[in-house]
């Protein structure tokens, strides 16, 4: 008996406590793919990941920059005729990758909610000069100094603070979220 | 004078410490109070959901249950903020297991979360509860003549909450109007400013900037009006990269609508944090140095 369950399988179970109607109720209309302010910077449009997903391409689909080039706009899930929650989708499929460490080379935005997630256990809020260094370097030479310069006229019209700012109950703070996910003593 | 809980956000504790001032400033000005939730945390943004969204959303929950304590509808001036708290607010009615589980997760800070606020966005309050016919009888300083874009962005309409209109809103055109401002008509106004991909994925969000900058232009703006500061960081603090990744020249000053409703009542514009910006707006300075009366 095939006890393994196939890839689509397992994407619809991630998503199954989703809002939106199931994938599989995906018309291929390319509405969202047409709605979509990034789809020309994504290796395949919305639409396509879908039926990727659908064909159980695993290989395919974790290996694709889509999601992480995903804005959170909506633009897709308010104007998609089978009311799948698309965004929501890609959210999924940022976490799945990001449990299973397994996502394209490269890319800027998996090391990024990392760092945000330990600044915001830190310090409870978040501060910009911390999570510089996920993206920063993998600005080439023109764009860093441009972001340089930037950070700096910030700075001089006080919109850059350099110290960061922490919560009160802290404390209290890191416990709620000890309930929700049990961590090391380290944090 | 009407109370609010006011949810400011990490972006308005530094990079937009002006639109922070400005909310306060014009919102006293009409009557209306924002009391600051105390010790309250990051929402989480968008990070947080790529990761785990049972702990996104009970890191939205704690404010929102420290908001209640005091029975204040609560009130956040960025869309980020806003689209995590509202729909929080909404999830957690909606299932009583998922409170549960993050109520249990809230006892570590004394808090319990019943669910009996609202949650809003600042330029609601404006519409709502404030209203457009008092907005227009305390306009001292119309801003008559002033051509404004309306940017909505993307998360105080989307994803739908109920019936609304998301593909053609009017009320942000209407609060100019009634602030004396000339609202500019452009296809773009809810196309996204590529948000948090500015930081993670640079090429595609420098080409969302640029065509709002570029429809914007097209249109005359004097001004690009913001109700988010990642929107407003976005559309003028990269207008220079934007400039020279498409040998454009763009100068459009971007300023907070709570900026523009403030010089409107006549406020003292260093108290609405004008000058703090990258791309100075003369346009709109005109108006702040009229006379009163």
């Amino acid at each position: 008996m095939e006890t393994s369950l196939t890839f689509s399988k397992e994407i619809a179970n991630l998503l199954y406590a989703q809002h939106g109607n199931p994938i599989k109720d995906c018309i291929q209309c390319g509405t969202c793919s047409g709605s979509c302010p990034a789809v020309e910077f994504m290796d395949h449009s919305p639409r396509q990941i879908i039926a990727m997903i659908g064909a159980d391409m695993k290989d395919e689909v974790l290996t694709s920059n889509t999601y992480w080039s995903c804005a959170s706009c909506y633009q897709c899930n308010v104007r998609c005729p089978a009311g799948i929650d698309i965004a929501g989708m890609m959210y999924g499929l940022k976490r799945y990758t990001m449990w299973k460490d397994d996502y394209k080379e490269n890319l800027v935005g998996p090391h990024f909610a990392e760092s945000f997630m330990k600044m915001i256990m830190r310090t409870g809020r978040s501060f910009e000069p911390v999570l510089a260094p996920t993206y920063i370097f993998k600005l080439d030479a023109k764009d860093m100094f441009q972001e340089a310069l930037m950070a700096t006229s910030l700075f001089f019209k006080g919109r850059m603070s350099l110290v960061p700012k922490k919560i009160k109950r802290l404390d209290n703070f890191r416990n709620i979220v000890k309930r929700i996910i049990p961590f090391g003593g380290t944090a | 004078m009407k109370k609010f809980a006011y949810y400011p956000g990490c972006s308005l504790e530094s990079l937009s410490l002006s639109y922070h001032q400005s909310a306060i400033e014009s919102t006293l000005a009409l009557d209306v109070e924002l009391n600051e939730i105390e010790d309250w945390n990051c929402c989480g943004a968008t990070a947080y959901f790529h990761a785990d969204e049972l702990l996104a959303h009970t890191l939205v929950a704690r404010n929102l249950a420290i908001a209640e304590k005091d029975g204040l509808d609560f009130v956040a001036p960025c869309s980020g903020c806003y689209k995590n708290a509202y729909f929080t607010n909404q999830q957690l009615h909606e299932e009583p297991d998922l409170a549960d589980h993050i109520n249990y997760a809230l006892e570590e800070d004394n808090l319990h979360l019943d669910g009996t606020i609202n949650v809003k966005h600042l330029i609601e309050v404006f519409i709502d509860d404030i209203g457009l016919e008092q907005l227009k009888s305390k306009s001292i300083h119309p801003l008559e003549g002033l051509r404004v874009a309306p940017y909505y962005g993307c998360q105080l309409v989307r994803p739908r909450k109920d019936g609304e209109n998301v593909e053609n809103p009017q009320f942000f055109e209407e609060l100019l109007s009634a602030i004396g401002a000339e609202p500019v008509d452009y296809g773009t106004k809810m196309r996204c400013c590529g948000g948090s991909l500015i930081m993670t994925n640079r090429e595609a969000a420098l080409d969302m900037v640029f065509q709002l900058l570029l429809d914007a232009a097209k249109q005359e703006t004097d001004v690009i009006a913001t109700i988010c500061p990642l929107c407003n960081v976005n559309l003028e603090a990269y207008q220079k990269q934007v400039n020279q990744e498409y040998k454009t020249e763009f100068k459009i000053p971007v300023m907070y609508f709570t900026q523009l409703v403030g010089i409107a009542l006549g406020i003292d514009p260093k108290k609405l944090g004008i000058g703090k910006e990258l791309i100075s707006s003369g346009e709109l300075e005109k108006f702040a140095s009229k006379e009163t009366g």
